[in-house]
């Protein structure tokens, strides 16, 4: 009987994730890669500072060979400091904290800046369920890759005569075919099996039809992969009944925001989702879904923000930059934290604050 | 052809603050109202066969006016819907859709977009509540979203700037956005709701989506009772699919509100269980199933008439004939909630007529 269940029990460790991953990691470093590496870092406003506070004390626990450069950047700045965009321009990889945006100001939004003057074009969310977190939706892994500069966020708006106000969409095919062309290398790159293409082109025939030709395009250099298109509207309604058919998704920018939210919400919140932004030469990492990445008041007093998106995030840094194993490290310290259910911010189900759960992750890492 | 343009003139003059002040009575049940009802095509006449029977078992003074949509374009109104069955919907002031299919080609406007035009549509009702009985993920959905219906990003104003470069106008008016949000206020205190929520990313479109929530902030000093407050849209979403019980009256310009009531549908089992109204200037209603017409199924007494149903239950509370209204929507609820007659799409086995028959015994 206990010869029988050996390969049995071989079979369950080597499929088994996290065992997997603790396997020694075996790439071979070109010499001086393990050079420490500088990190922009913005902490932000609300509950950012705590959160990127949370990143800092990990990175240090981990000995990982990198280095923040810390920066003070608020939302109601009307740009971001030069010296500021000169760091990440120099460092190539910023790590940041939620501005908060000021409404129907007249400022236009430093995150729109950084993303524009960067050339930040891919914004990524990974939404996936967490092992031991429980949520509605079961088996949900989707990657919603949003293209970042253009769209509706285009920033131009003018009022005709009083009362009359136009806000132009702008699509471009040299920016939808650049967001397409990242989405399916991502999925190349990472085994993913199928694209979806999210739009509106019923109603907004030249503008979303336009996006849509280039994705096709796209797609037929990638025969491996699948490719279909959704409308918006019934993407939103599939993603609340049957998340599971989804695996990455390529949206222009509007409808990329309400995704990925609605994509983060069913699959366990939005504190808990990481996500980034890449261009061609930089990179932005910052928590995945855009709702609530200030937090409120009350969040900041108490200290109770969830660390665990802007940890995810850095774990996604750390692979950027092509440090594996440290992401690994990260990656299941975080997960076991989190399956274990013990120390939990308020947004998923418990009371912990900040600091203990950065806590309990230290202490998990190996 | 001067009586014409005088009804047309007419029809289409507006006065948006008194255009629901409600000056018909429609309360007493001694006289009959007319309604127009527009079948459809596919399941459409089937399902509306249904809504005709449970109408008639409950003794609903409503008498129905058919129209059918025509194989010819009328040239008067381009499109396949003649110009009497719009002008039977002005005279009657309600009336009751069935799914119909846009046939493809070109020449002539869409079906949809014929009726809003002419009949000046601009709101879009959809109360989504959970189905007592039908199990979905979500249990305690109870709210209705709003949705401007004419203008914003589906003002279907576009045009090729230079090759490989689109522009796409979205149209935002001080008038449109008033009208709408007069109607979601005016809704709310009509239904005993408490809040009225405006979606927007006003952080982003600051001047359209900042003059839409000027307009609703200007309506919500006008209803003290009823609380107001503004919600960015990704909040909008993250929190609908977390906890739809946050929210209760959602009201929003065109585009946000078409993928918004979409989710909502998502939430409470898709858009065969969903009723919809539409609200057009001088107090039209005209309530539809937003379904499609599912030629597959069509004639074969398998189609769930449920969501044509609970429109025409939003119709009579239009109307003010609500003891009906109640006892035709228990019913509906009741013979759900039992599970013994439930059609395929809710995993039953049983046939429309059924279905039916199991309301009116209900009644």
């Amino acid at each position: 009987m206990a010869r029988r269940s050996v390969p049995v029990l071989k079979q369950l460790l080597s499929n088994s994730p996290i065992l997997n991953q603790t396997r020694s990691v075996t790439y071979m470093p070109r010499p001086g890669d393990g050079a420490p590496r500088a990190v922009t870092l913005i902490p932000g406003d609300g509950i950012g500072p705590l959160v990127t506070g949370a990143v800092e004390q990990v990175m240090e626990a981990m000995h990982a060979p990198i280095y923040f450069e810390r920066y003070d950047v608020h939302g109601d700045m009307k740009r971001v400091p030069e010296e500021v965009m000169d760091s990440i321009r120099k460092n190539k990889v910023c790590l940041k904290g939620g501005l908060a945006t000021p409404m129907g100001g007249g400022v236009n939004s430093l995150n729109m800046q950084l993303r524009k003057e960067l050339d930040l074009y891919a914004s990524l969310v990974n939404c996936f369920n967490l092992p031991g977190l429980p949520t509605r939706h079961e088996n949900v892994d989707i990657v919603v890759i949003r293209e970042n500069t253009e769209g509706e966020y285009s920033g131009l708006e003018h009022e005709v005569v009083p009362g009359v106000v136009e806000s132009l969409k702008v699509i471009t095919k040299f920016c939808s075919e650049r967001i397409a062309q990242y989405a399916f290398e991502y999925a190349y790159l990472n085994n993913r099996k199928k694209v979806t293409a999210v739009h509106k082109a019923n109603i907004m025939k030249l503008a979303d039809g336009l996006f849509l030709e280039s994705c096709r395009e796209v797609a037929t250099k990638y025969p491996g992969i699948q490719y279909n298109e959704i409308i918006v509207d019934n993407c939103c309604m599939q993603l609340v009944a049957k998340p599971e058919q989804f695996d990455v998704m390529v949206t222009p920018n509007l409808y990329g925001n309400l995704v990925a939210n609605t994509a983060a919400g069913i699959a366990g919140g939005t504190g808990v989702m990481p996500g980034g932004n890449v261009g061609a030469d930089h990179a932005i990492f910052e928590q995945g879904a855009s709702a609530g990445n200030v937090g409120n008041d009350k969040l900041v007093e108490q200290k109770k923000a969830n660390p665990v998106a802007l940890l995810l995030s850095s774990a996604m840094m750390l692979r950027h930059l092509q440090f594996p194993s440290f992401a690994d490290r990260l990656e299941n310290a975080v997960e076991q934290v989190i399956k274990e259910g013990k120390y939990r911010t308020r947004d998923l189900g418990g009371q912990s604050t900040t600091q203990e759960v950065v806590d309990a992750v230290l202490a998990a890492l190996d | 052809m001067a009586s014409h343009l005088l009804r047309r003139a007419l029809g289409s003059y507006s006065n948006p603050s008194i255009a629901f002040a409600a000056p018909r009575a429609f309360s007493s049940s001694a006289t009959t109202i007319r309604a127009t009802l527009f079948p459809g095509d596919g399941i459409g006449p089937e399902i509306a066969e249904s809504v005709k029977q449970v109408f008639r078992e409950a003794d609903v003074p409503i008498e129905w006016e058919e129209h059918y949509v025509g194989d010819q374009i009328d040239p008067r109104t381009q499109s396949f819907l003649t110009w009497e069955s719009l002008e039977s919907v002005r005279r009657n002031g309600v009336g009751l859709k069935g799914p119909m299919a846009t046939p493809i080609g070109k020449g002539h406007r869409s079906l949809n977009l014929t009726l809003r035009k002419e009949l000046n549509l601009y709101a879009n009702v959809r109360p989504c509540y959970s189905l007592p009985g039908y199990k979905t993920r979500y249990d305690d959905v109870n709210l209705i979203t709003i949705r401007e219906n004419t203008e914003g990003e589906y003002s279907g104003l576009e045009h090729q700037v230079v090759r490989g470069v689109v522009e796409s106008l979205k149209i935002i008016t001080r008038q449109a956005s008033l009208r709408v949000a007069e109607y979601a206020f005016h809704y709310a205190k009509t239904h005993g709701r408490e809040r009225v929520s405006a979606i927007h990313k006003a952080n982003i479109m600051q001047k359209t989506d900042g003059l839409f929530l000027k307009c609703c902030r200007e309506v919500a000093e006008k209803y003290p009772e009823i609380k107001y407050e503004e919600v960015v849209i990704d909040n909008c979403c993250m929190m609908l699919v977390k906890n739809p019980a946050l929210f209760d009256v959602l009201v929003m310009p065109n585009l946000y509100g078409d993928i918004i009531s979409d989710l909502c549908a998502g939430l409470i089992g898709g858009l065969g269980l969903t009723p919809s109204c539409n609200i057009g200037e001088g107090g039209i209603a005209l309530a539809e199933a937003v379904h499609g017409s599912a030629p597959d199924i069509a004639g074969k007494n398998l189609a769930n008439p449920t969501a044509l149903l609970l429109s025409s239950v939003t119709m009579l509370r239009h109307l003010e004939l609500h003891d009906k209204a109640n006892r035709i929507q228990d019913a509906i609820l009741n013979t759900i909630a039992e599970g013994k007659y439930r059609t395929a799409d809710l995993g039953g086995s049983s046939s429309t007529s059924d279905f039916t028959r199991a309301i009116c015994d209900h009644l």
